[in-house]
């Protein structure tokens, strides 16, 4: 059994920061008053609650009354979606998405369909990118809102949000971004990328789980999502999840001082996973962007071994990444962002992802890169399909 | 996945990273090569069979941990048996001597099943022209 275990799947969720944890334990003991109270406690937990607001508000460009807290960022991509479907029925019916999106935004898309609602799910190229010009051609009158993600939580392609932001506005529509793979990492301004929505959540910045946000910019038609009290201005009823809250706002607190030198050294450990493995490995091919892509990720397809059999044999060894997004867990299918890409069935089985964070360092990278291979040569070696050369796309 | 294989069993598991019989036979009686439709994983199956009882068998397979497991398995269950004998192994049974396998990967263990099928099949096949297979009873599939 290996003595230390390396973590490479930051992108399914981050630990909870010291720091966050500290900030975040009064709320569960002393200071556990309601917000809504008008006495002492309440009001405690009322200032905790918007100081959390503004450091959040800020780390996105944001006015903190700009920020909805959520349960995370699948609450907020069903939001913000729903949310403008219901508040725009009279005005249309039709929403333009991707078909790389996460699943959050693309089952509460097919819920739409089933009422009523029509959607375009958009095509990606090789590497996963939206093209601009398909979303202009996607608007019709009917449409009400444009969702695109920022990055991908698979492959890690950053789209050109600027580009379609300002496409969807010259349409006249909405335009919504899942940002819950790049808020506190790279860097997140609702002015500069143009967005009406924005979702993000906390677990993946050192945050807690079940703790997120929605941006809405001030002045859009939204439906509240959830019914009951007046909290988030009565968009989101019930009691706020205080110490969850004030957790979120102080990793975001940290994030804005952090993420760039994190971001630079994140890249550069990166791209050396990618060489070293493009050396090491023959018939290994990177997926998604090359250059427009997420610091911490690296997505790559090995052809002629299957994907769970070398996560398997990674755990093994103490490393521990993916096959792709976490919620897809167990399922048999393929991925639906790899088949968008373009790869086979096969191809597509033979992927995995390793996520980097704040605790990963050059040892891990060099562990990996002296694991891997391995473990690649020794189920190639069982592998039918090996002395068969396959097509890559 | 995760959750997946945390519900391997120990016995799945030590196949899985020890797996019996891994590689082709140069010469083989029967080959079976199966694509399992479920999830397009593929298994090869080799066999050697002497006076109508297999004495060797070997595979390669393209698949997931419990693929895997299952071939080393079924190669092992089947060396000593008659064809006949190896006919009547089951997914199930395959399934059952790694000490069960998670519901969701029960369709794995199918293509084990199907490979030996298809490797006696092909025996049967190749045999064909020269009469029973060594005069040991009558195969039926
Ligand atoms: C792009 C993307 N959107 C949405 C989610 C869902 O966020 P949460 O786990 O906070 O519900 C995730 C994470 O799993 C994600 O990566
Ligand atoms: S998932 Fe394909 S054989 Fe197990």
């Amino acid at each position: 059994m290996p003595e230390r275990k390396i973590y490479m799947d930051y992108a399914a969720t981050t630990p909870v920061r010291p720091e966050v944890v500290e900030a975040m334990l009064p709320y569960f003991t002393e200071r556990y008053g309601n917000p809504s109270s008008i006495h002492s406690f309440g009001q405690d937990a009322r200032v905790a609650v918007e100081e959390a607001r503004a450091k959040v508000a800020s780390l996105i460009g944001a006015r903190p009354e700009e920020i909805v807290f959520t349960s995370g960022g699948t609450e907020s991509d069903n939001f913000a979606i729903k949310g403008v479907a219901y508040a725009l029925r009279g005005k249309g019916d039709h929403i333009v998405t991707s078909s790389v999106e996460h699943h959050a935004v693309l089952e509460t898309c097919k819920s739409l369909e089933n009422e009523g609602f029509k959607v375009t799910y958009l095509p990606v190229d090789r590497y996963g990118t939206v093209d601009p010009e398909d979303v202009r051609k996607a608007i019709t009158e009917r449409t009400i809102l444009v969702s695109v993600m920022h990055a991908n939580n698979e492959v890690g392609t950053v789209q050109p949000i600027e580009e379609i932001s300002k496409i969807a506005h010259e349409r006249g529509t909405y335009f919504h971004t899942d940002a819950v793979q790049t808020v506190g990492h790279i860097k997140v301004d609702v002015e500069e990328l143009g967005v009406d929505l924005l979702s993000t959540s906390a677990h993946k910045l050192y945050g807690p789980k079940g703790v997120g946000a929605l941006y809405i910019r001030k002045g859009t038609r939204i439906a509240p999502f959830v019914h009951g009290g007046e909290q988030e201005r009565g968009r989101r009823a019930g009691t706020e999840n205080v110490p969850g809250i004030v957790g979120f706002g102080r990793a975001a607190e940290l994030a804005r001082a952090e993420y760039e030198d994190e971001a630079r050294r994140l890249s550069e450990l990166r791209d050396k996973l990618i060489e070293g493995l493009r050396e090491r490995i023959d018939y290994i091919h990177l997926n998604g962007h090359p250059t427009r892509r997420l610091p911490g990720n690296v997505h790559v397809t090995v052809e002629f071994v299957e994907g769970e059999s070398m996560l398997l044999n990674l755990d093994i060894e103490g490393i521990a990444a993916s096959t792709g997004s976490a919620c897809s867990s167990g399922s048999l299918e393929p991925s639906h962002v790899l088949l968008a890409m373009g790869l086979s069935h096969e191809l597509a089985h033979g992927s995995l992802r390793f996520t980097m964070g704040r605790w990963s360092t050059e040892e891990d990278v060099e562990r990996v890169l002296e694991v891997l291979p391995e473990v690649v040569a020794r189920l190639r070696a069982m592998s039918p399909l090996y002395n068969v050369r396959n097509a890559y796309p | 996945m995760r959750d997946v294989w945390s519900m391997y069993s120990d016995k799945v598991m030590e196949h899985f990273r020890n797996p019996r019989n891994v590689g082709v036979i140069e010469d083989p009686d029967g080959v079976g090569h199966v694509g399992n439709p479920v999830c397009g994983d593929i298994m090869e199956l080799y066999i050697k069979v002497r006076d109508g009882v297999i004495v060797d068998a070997r595979f390669r397979t393209f698949g997931c941990g419990a693929a895997i497991a299952t071939s080393s398995m079924v190669t092992e269950m089947v060396k000593g048996k008659t064809l006949e004998e190896a006919l009547e192994i089951s997914n199930r049974a395959v399934a059952e001597a790694l000490d069960g396998l998670p519901p969701i990967k029960m369709h794995c263990s199918v293509l084990a099943e199907e490979a030996l099928r298809s490797a006696i099949e092909d025996y049967m096949k190749r045999k064909g022209g020269q009469g029973a297979s060594s005069g040991d009873g009558q195969i039926t599939s």
